[in-house]
């Protein structure tokens, strides 16, 4: 396979010339900030937290491929600037509150939030309505903590074949949903193998049960699985 | 010897959890009394915020006509006001009640449609506070100067800023011992 030449930060790489931006960056040892990217799932660009700039124009690292003589910036001050305005406009756009959430402690929304340095969210926070289905018998969903990355729609889909997860609605109203709209726990097609769980970022989906900071999800497990799949052919 | 620094603690719409939290500085309070006054707090006895104040440390979230009043008289008389803990910093657990509608729809649902016995609104003007149709953070009302996160956040968290702030530095808000959520 071809190779390309890049610069980032104005230091000269080497990428396969079907890498990523984001990979050819972390071969190189930079470190972009995702969210819904993951490794052993298919690249979407939904969160946008990833943009880097070449030739001063944004991209997304994790669905664009590199091409000869990029000139790539990962961390520019007005970059930093985007992803903590990212992040800040997830925090307001639905109700997290991490003091009572599954995941607190082991979310990865949260972690961000420390590593942009977000102390405070200057947007209005939307408080929207969003209900809680509790409907499965091992596993929740709380729409209060989606950022809608998709991850659990591309485990189910991608990696356990069944596709009981989507997106429906549009902008502010955009919520996963299972099946044809219908209560998880009366979806024909989830064979609760628990992917989608493994893949979610955040406290969003959790096993029954769990209470406060309880919820650990484990996000890697999904690129272990494709991978030994992919070893035994 | 510079002049002791004239400190504030307030409760908002919180739990205490925050003021706990400050006691749990436990012998550093000791010599912290050392460099300041304490002239308003719940755990001392004053009524009326006083003028002059150095370093206001505000816990809680805007939830009521009254906590909007003080949000506004704390910061005209305070030279620095902290949003202490996340109530203060994001609504946190106050502002869970926002998606329920504005206040009247609020108190219909908790007090008759699911309270127990049903029926009675606490009204009681001049003693029950009014609440407002949505909680905010206190940086949605008044300009704030430093943030504290954690529900509630650490004592070495809140010892970290009170040193730096007597010290004159600002304070580092960097990193998950000074900022992380819950
Ligand atoms: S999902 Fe993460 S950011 Fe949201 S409330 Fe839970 S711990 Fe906090
Ligand atoms: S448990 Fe498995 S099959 Fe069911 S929705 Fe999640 S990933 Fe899909
Ligand atoms: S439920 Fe979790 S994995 Fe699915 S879109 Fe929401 S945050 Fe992402
Ligand atoms: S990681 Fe690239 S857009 Fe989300």
């Amino acid at each position: 396979m071809a190779a390309k030449t890049l610069l980032i930060n104005g230091t000269m790489v080497s990428a396969r010339e079907d890498e990523t931006i984001l990979e050819a960056a972390r071969d190189a040892g930079v470190k972009i900030p995702t969210l819904c990217h993951l490794d052993g799932l298919s690249d979407v660009g939904a969160c946008r937290l990833c943009l880097v700039e070449v030739g001063g124009r944004l991209r997304p690292a994790c669905t664009t491929t590199v091409s000869e003589g990029m000139d790539i910036r990962t961390h520019t001050d007005a970059l930093k600037a985007y992803r903590r305005q990212i992040i800040e406009l997830l925090f307001a756009e639905r109700g997290h509150v991490c003091a009572v959430c599954v995941a607190s402690g082991h979310c990865e929304l949260q972690d961000m939030a420390v590593a942009l340095g977000m102390d405070h969210v200057r947007y209005e926070y939307l408080a929207p309505t969003c209900t809680v289905d509790i409907s499965h018998e091992r596993f929740g969903l709380d729409h209060n903590r989606c950022i809608l990355c998709s991850r659990c729609v591309r485990a189910c889909d991608e990696v356990e074949g069944v596709h009981t997860w989507d997106v429906a609605g549009r902008g502010t109203s955009a919520r996963v949903i299972t099946d044809m709209n219908q209560p998880w726990g009366e979806s024909e097609t989830c064979t609760a193998c628990g992917k989608c769980l493994l893949a979610c970022p955040t406290g969003a989906l959790f096993k029954r049960g769990a209470t406060v900071a309880e919820m650990e999800h484990s996000p890697a497990r999904i690129a272990m699985i494709v991978e030994s799949r992919r070893v035994r052919g | 010897m510079n002049p002791k620094l004239r400190l504030a603690t307030v409760w908002l719409g919180g739990c205490s959890g925050c003021h706990m939290s400050l006691l749990d500085l436990d012998e550093w309070l000791i010599d912290l009394a050392a460099h300041v006054d304490l002239v308003y707090s719940p755990i001392a006895d004053t009524k009326i915020f006083p003028a002059g104040v150095d370093l206001a440390l505000v816990e809680g979230a805007i939830a009521n006509d009254e906590h909007l009043e003080l949000v506004h008289t704390i910061r005209k008389q305070s030279r620095i006001l902290v949003s202490l803990g996340d109530c203060a910093v994001t609504g946190n657990v106050t502002a869970l009640r926002n998606p329920l509608g504005a206040a009247a729809p609020t108190l219909q649902q908790i007090y008759v449609d699911h309270g127990d016995p049903r029926g009675i609104i606490p009204a009681e003007p001049g003693i029950v506070p009014v609440l407002l149709d949505t909680v905010v953070p206190v940086h949605a009302v008044v300009p704030v100067d430093h943030f504290l996160p954690g529900c509630p956040p650490p004592a070495p968290r809140i010892r970290a800023l009170l040193e730096a702030l007597l010290e004159g530095r600002t304070p580092d808000a960097q990193g998950p011992e000074m900022l992380r959520f819950g």
